[in-house]
């Protein structure tokens, strides 16, 4: 426990749900990004599952749409410390896309139209656990929120869940993306609250 | 970790805004644009943590000033704008960010753009570029809701006085001063085409302020022919507690 704070006293969340520690709960979804808004028009978008120059699949914004479809509900934790409960989406489930795909590469760098990086062991991304999501709350997602699709893995902090992505790296050496390069944990649970580099 | 800073000094900006000086002895330093975590804690060891943006140049006093604007369903700014006394304790951690930053190798034009209290990261910047010398020329557009509430407002006022390389541009969201050319309204493609350096020259853009304005402000910047990766922004929601 830290010095305590004269005269302070807080406002303790009035319902009884459970948050990761140091994060608060908020009902609007704020914006967070580096750098401008990638304005991605479908008939240029590509996603693509690869080994660097090695292609193993690829989609283009109709087949990707022809794939089955999940709706899911999500927790965000973001590191900025606002969670958001309950988020509604729609996507196509990593498991399927790459349920084809025979890899012994362990790590994953996820990469985004305007460049942003994001790296996470490919394991975190299977097992009904990440989502390539195009739906926000029953509408197409919008651009500021990362559309026309979004990598969505709400088991890590939010920086995980890559906005405009367009493919993914499959590794031997884990290589840090962009955060994770600047300060910021390399793999971001936030249940042990992995918010910085040098937390446990 | 957690660092203890005890309250020196404070002073208001404005009606809901308030600059607290810390003075941190074991400070590691920091670079212009970079954030805090706030730390409060009650008696029972309930706490709250925040980020707040630093607002003082990097210096060697282990002296921290960050500028907390006051919102209204806040939980930690209504604590840091009313409550803080000289001499109370508040803990620390950081310098956090290593992207939003300015750094004073840096010798190219640099353009902050700033929505309200997003000033805070900029004017950081704004100092670190004055203090350090160098002679990278320096443009600030500044959006704010009435004259009432621009921040620093003296301090900038003196730099783009004199011979000091920083030209300041106010654009007024609700009220203007008297006289004032450009009707109250949000920024707009002209106005940013008008107070921003050119594309050619190779401006870094930081854009600062409410997620709308981000939005807007970082977009034009695109659409003038600036690199997207010269454009480095930093948002806050209607939630975030961040300045």
């Amino acid at each position: 426990m830290g010095i305590t704070s004269r005269g302070f006293s807080g406002r303790r969340s009035a319902t009884d749900v459970k948050l990761p520690p140091g994060q608060y709960l908020t009902t609007d979804f704020p914006v967070l990004s580096a750098g401008p808004t990638p304005h991605v028009p479908l008939d240029r978008w590509e996603f693509t599952i690869n080994e660097g120059t090695d292609v193993l699949r690829r989609w283009d914004w109709k087949s990707f749409r022809d794939l089955p479809t999940e709706k899911f509900t999500a927790d965000l934790h973001c590191v900025t410390r606002w969670s958001k409960l309950g988020t509604s989406w729609e996507g196509v489930s990593l498991d399927t896309m790459f349920a084809d795909v025979k890899t012994d590469a362990p790590y994953a760098l996820v990469h985004s139209y305007g460049d942003y990086t994001t790296n996470l062991p490919l394991d975190d991304l299977m097992n009904k656990q990440a989502w390539i999501a195009f739906r926000f709350d029953d509408e197409d997602l919008p651009p500021e929120h990362g559309g026309p699709a979004r990598l969505l893995v709400p088991h890590l902090y939010l920086w995980k869940s890559a906005k405009w992505v367009r493919g993914i790296t499959l590794m031997h050496e884990d290589e840090p993306g962009f955060w994770e390069s600047l300060g910021y944990h390399n793999y971001g649970d936030p249940w042990r609250e992995q918010r910085y580099s040098g937390d446990e | 970790m957690w660092r203890v800073g005890t309250v020196v000094a404070f002073h208001d900006e404005t009606a809901t805004a308030r600059t607290i000086t810390l003075e941190v002895p074991d400070w590691p330093g920091h670079i212009a644009g970079q954030h805090v975590d706030v730390r409060l804690t009650a008696s029972d060891g309930y706490s709250a943590v925040r980020s707040y943006s630093i607002a003082s140049a990097p210096n060697s006093e282990g002296r921290v000033e960050l500028t907390v604007e006051r919102l209204p369903n806040g939980e930690v700014s209504p604590y840091l704008t009313q409550e803080v006394a000289v001499s109370d304790r508040l803990e620390l951690r950081g310098p956090i960010g290593g992207w939003f930053v300015w750094r004073t190798q840096q010798t190219e034009p640099i353009q902050l753009v700033a929505g309200g209290s997003g000033i805070v990261p900029l004017m950081a910047m704004i100092r670190s570029r004055i203090s350090a010398g160098g002679t990278a020329p320096l443009r600030l557009l500044y959006s704010v809701r009435e004259p009432g509430a621009i921040f620093y407002r003296a301090e900038l006022q003196a730099l783009s006085n004199k011979d000091n390389p920083v030209t300041v541009t106010y654009a007024y969201t609700r009220a203007t001063p008297k006289d004032w050319p450009r009707p109250p309204g949000r920024i707009d493609a002209a106005l940013i085409a008008n107070a921003t350096w050119p594309s050619n020259v190779g401006p870094t853009c930081y854009v600062c302020g409410p997620t709308s304005f981000v939005e807007t402000a970082a977009g034009f910047l695109a659409g003038l022919g600036n690199s997207p990766d010269k454009i480095r922004t930093e948002r806050f929601g209607p939630t975030g507690d961040r300045k």
